[in-house]
């Protein structure tokens, strides 16, 4: 499928190596020719340098032909108006990039209807949502939610003193009584997808699925629970950091936000009327404890450098924190600050990144069981997919150990109605069915790709 | 520096060229040649050098740089030439390698300079395979392979933009493997056009083939002494015609192939090119009407010479050593200058003489008004600095080597028209010179140093300079990344 990448930040790259790299052909445009050169040097892509708003620069593209447009240019309003041009020029599909928050609101829904949008990306609010999610259960490094919450998959690492370590996944299963799967794991820069004889060890990350009633039973067999935040220091005013405060404050947990700019904060003030609004320099650390950062449950630092949120967070631990999020935009210092063992990290960038992928294996593919949600996994060593089970077919019917898997994949959940099943061996998939399966190595676009 | 990858992509190319030879081998086998057996052992060598290259230097590493991309694309274009001249010499036809070298180097290079003396003496599978190189060198060695095979790496773009001619190689759709695939289509069916043409103006299939190979890579190898000039009007017309058609930059073709006419017609590469053929048929008929009867002969003449050495190909209707100065002048003009970018002839590039002289003019202009700020548009466009500094180095380099190449081939005992048209035809891919290298001359006279000499010369215009520096500097080679 041809794509259009309109804008080329940290994002819009990040969207296109992944695009590229599962076999579409994409177009980047972006007004910065250097960006252009730089992309088409290390992508098998086309550039186009030029306004993404120009009808000439689009027609040079080849937007009439292009199956989904993509606007992730620093500006909401050029996104949404080279949307709706390029839809107006026969681009199939459009999504833009809308982070204003004065847009995201009641608006957002009129806005897509009339610019015709196929969907609205919203990076800021995808992260300060998986921020949310962590806050409220903290055992984990990540959570990942399918099937409106039905089904949840948790990472977490296991530390030196777990219950888990040393023991296969057959004991594990025996001993616990529960429902739950753990489905991958990474040791070192490797990821496993395990059977029932791989032994787990301290320093393993794992991933694990359950439903969210069992996952708390889980947790606590593990004592492993730590008590959802009820206090959370936020640093930098971010949009993030915006939406992040709003969903904390419907919750009624005590927010705190520490800014530097002054019209920023006043800004703030006006839109959240609950939280506490701080202006200083956090990377004082004076301020820090001033602003009780030893008596705090969780600590997230949002400012807009890398850098900074890492040191702070390690500021943060050894002032004995519970839970520091950090977010962390740059794949190279993610990797670094994941080894430095720094509590959940979060990048907006491979949210992003995951919501485009998953809609275009979607629009790739034709049979109808579809991808309904893709999450990376392990920064990208392994897939997690939500495919509905659209019909009768060979998956159907049969129990699921008789099924002729492709290697390095595991069928992880199953959704039926109300019911969240975690499979064994002998269960089998119906019609209609949602189904979580967990792939490394293989690109699926279809349920029935899961098959040799 | 990734070598694995530099001499596995090599190896592969040597495998290629085994293929390509089928083409004469059937020609050769058709006409019960005995040199069949030269391309089968010549098929043999490419094989196990090929195999053993890719075999020894497999990898897991697939990244390259541009660097890798320069070395790649000059690296394979040498070995090319080295197996393509194996058949001359085994068959005993070109008794010497350096000559065979020669030749097969000038049939890549599509320069068409020769240093046969009796072409007509020569069996037909060789005479195809000599035209062959031409065809097959002209749209691209590397191209080609990135046409029909999966894609190596991601990056091959860089080698793309190492051997495709012209100051700026983009892409026509986002995949290098379709923008190949798309040149190369576009290739075959011109190529095909014009041996249809061919064949109704009276030519046999293997003639029509051989010209046609010839005119597609603005080559010139023709199986005739005497070139075109034997051939009816008609014959001279229609590659008149695809002398300039191949001339013009093939993204052109594309993007009317796609319909976006407005691109085609407001090109300024191609209405320059146009002004410069039409102003120099013009002038050129007006300096030689004396010597031939009608208009029409005169016309005829005037524009096959023209598009003959503007396109760089090298074919001839009449030996223009003995027109009138100002005609061998224009002729030598257009030499320097060649056609499009992205088309398959040499020169300087049209493109890069617009934003030569476009920049000269910016330069001129800061002269009178200091503080004035400017702009070079190309194609509608502003250009940037890093593209304009590229053409003037590039520009500067080519006339240093050129200059080199006179300085080394000076001793030799012709005169200074044949020795400076020699090093011209060469460097600019042309083929026929003036004076003893005129187009009925040849260069079988040169000792073999300046024959090697000259090889080079021929490789260093044909990919642009850049590939064949880095080929030949060792700190590219000795630095690990």
């Amino acid at each position: 499928m041809k794509i259009i990448i309109a804008g080329c930040g940290k994002i819009g790259s990040a969207v296109i190596e992944s695009l590229a790299g599962e076999g579409n052909d994409v177009v980047a445009v972006d007004k910065d020719n250097a960006v252009i050169t730089e992309l088409t040097n290390v992508y098998d892509i086309m550039g186009v340098c030029g306004n993404a708003a120009d009808c000439d620069t689009l027609t040079e593209a080849g937007v009439s032909d292009c199956g989904l447009f993509v606007a992730m240019t620093e500006s909401d309003e050029l996104n949404m108006l080279s949307c709706f041009i390029a839809r107006k020029m026969g681009a199939e599909n459009t999504i833009a990039r809308i982070r204003n928050p004065e847009y995201n609101d009641d608006s957002l829904g009129f806005l897509r209807q009339h610019l015709e949008l196929s969907m609205a990306i919203n990076p800021e609010r995808g992260a300060a949502q998986e921020i949310y999610n962590i806050l409220k259960f903290p055992s984990a490094l990540k959570i990942e939610t399918f099937s409106r919450r039905n089904l949840e998959l948790i990472e977490f690492g296991l530390s030196d003193e777990s219950a888990l370590c040393g023991k296969s996944l057959t004991e594990i299963r025996k001993k616990y009584d529960a429902q739950f799967l753990i489905c991958c794991v990474q040791r070192g820069e490797e990821v496993f997808i395990p059977n029932g004889n791989f032994v787990l060890e301290a320093g393993d990350k794992i991933g694990l699925t359950a439903s969210m009633s069992e996952m708390q039973k889980l947790m606590k067999m593990l004592k492993s629970l730590k008590k959802s935040a009820k206090d959370v220091i936020v640093l930098g005013g971010s949009k993030t950091a915006f939406y992040l405060a709003q969903l904390l404050e419907n919750s009624g947990t005590r927010v705190k936000i520490i800014e530097q700019d002054e019209a920023r904060c006043r800004e703030l003030t006006e839109e959240l009327p609950f939280a506490t609004i701080i202006r200083g320099n956090g990377t004082e650390q004076e301020l820090l404890m001033e602003e009780g950062l030893e008596s705090c449950d969780a600590f997230v630092a949002l400012t807009g450098f890398d850098e900074e949120n890492i040191l702070l967070s390690i500021f943060a631990s050894i002032h004995n924190v519970p839970k520091t999020v950090v977010k962390v935009n740059r794949d190279e210092l993610a990797a670094m600050a994941r080894n430095m063992k720094l509590g959940s990290i979060v990048s907006p960038k491979e949210i992003t990144s995951n919501i485009l992928m998953q809609y275009a294996r979607a629009l790739n593919n034709s049979s109808g069981s579809s991808v309904e949600t893709l999450y990376q996994l392990f920064n990208g060593k392994a897939e997690a997919l939500e495919f509905k089970v659209a019909a009768e077919s060979k998956l159907t019917g049969v129990p699921l150990r008789e099924l002729r898997l492709k290697p390095n994949i595991l069928i992880a959940g199953i959704m039926r109605g109300r019911r969240t099943i975690i499979p064994s061996g002998s269960d089998m998939l119906t019609a209609g069915d949602r189904v979580v399966v967990i792939s490394s190595k293989n690109r699926l676009n279809d349920i029935l790709d899961i098959l040799k | 520096m990734n070598r694995r990858m530099v001499f596995h992509i090599c190896g592969m190319m040597t495998v290629l060229e085994a293929v390509l030879m089928i083409l004469p081998l059937v020609t050769s086998l058709i006409y019960g040649e005995k040199c069949v057996y030269s391309f089968v052992a010549a098929m043999g060598a490419a094989l196990i050098l090929g195999s053993v290259l890719m075999l020894a230097s497999k990898t897991d590493d697939h990244v390259i740089y541009s660097r890798e991309g320069f070395c790649i694309t000059a690296l394979t274009w040498v070995i090319f030439s080295a197996i393509g001249a194996l058949p001359f010499t085994i068959s005993g036809e070109i008794p010497s390698y350096v000559d065979a070298f020669f030749e097969t180097v000038s049939g890549f290079t599509t320069t068409g300079a020769s240093i046969l003396r009796d072409v007509e003496s020569m069996s037909r599978g060789l005479l195809m395979w000599r035209s062959f190189t031409h065809w097959v060198g002209g749209m691209g060695i590397l191209v080609m392979v990135m046409a029909v095979l999966p894609t190596l790496t991601d990056r091959s773009i860089h080698i793309m933009r190492a051997e495709m001619p012209g100051p700026i190689v983009g892409k026509l759709v986002p995949r290098v493997r379709q923008t190949a695939t798309i040149l190369y289509i576009i290739y075959i069916a011109l190529t095909l056009l014009q041996i249809v043409l061919l064949l109704a103006g009276g030519m046999n299939l293997f003639e029509a083939m051989v010209h046609t190979f010839g005119t597609a890579g603005t080559g010139g190898f023709s199986s005739k002494a005497d070139s075109i000039a034997g051939y009816s009007p008609y014959i001279q017309w229609v590659i008149t015609i695809f002398m300039f058609i191949f001339g013009i930059n093939f993204n052109l073709y594309y993007l009317a192939l796609i319909r976006r006419f407005k691109s085609v017609f407001t090109s300024e590469e191609l209405w320059t090119y146009t002004a410069i053929v039409f102003v120099s048929v013009g002038a050129i008929a007006v300096n030689i009407r004396p010597l031939y009867d009608t208009l029409g002969e005169t016309l005829r003449h005037s524009a096959f010479q023209v598009m003959t050495i503007v396109s760089t190909s090298g074919f001839a209707t009449a030996d223009f050593n003995l027109w009138p100065q100002l005609s061998k002048c224009i002729l030598c003009i257009l030499m320097f200058v060649g056609a499009c970018a992205g088309s398959t002839a040499g020169g300087l590039k049209v493109s890069r003489v617009i934003m030569l002289g476009k920049s000269v003019k910016r330069e001129l202009k800061k002269m009178l008004h200091p503080r004035s700020v400017s702009a070079v548009r190309f194609e509608g466009k502003p250009l940037d600095d890093a593209t304009l500094s590229g053409v003037g180095v590039y520009f500067a380099l080519y006339m240093a080597i050129f200059l080199g190449t006179f300085l080394l081939i000076s001793f030799e005992p012709f005169d200074f028209e044949t020795k400076f048209t020699s090093v011209l035809a060469c460097f600019n891919n042309v083929g026929p010179g003036l004076g003893a290298v005129g187009p009925t001359g040849n260069y079988a006279d040169y000792t073999a140093f300046s024959k090697i000499v000259l090889s080079v010369s021929m490789l260093l215009g044909r990919l642009e300079i850049y590939p064949v520096i880095f080929l030949l500097s060792p700190s590219v080679w000795l630095r690990k990344r």
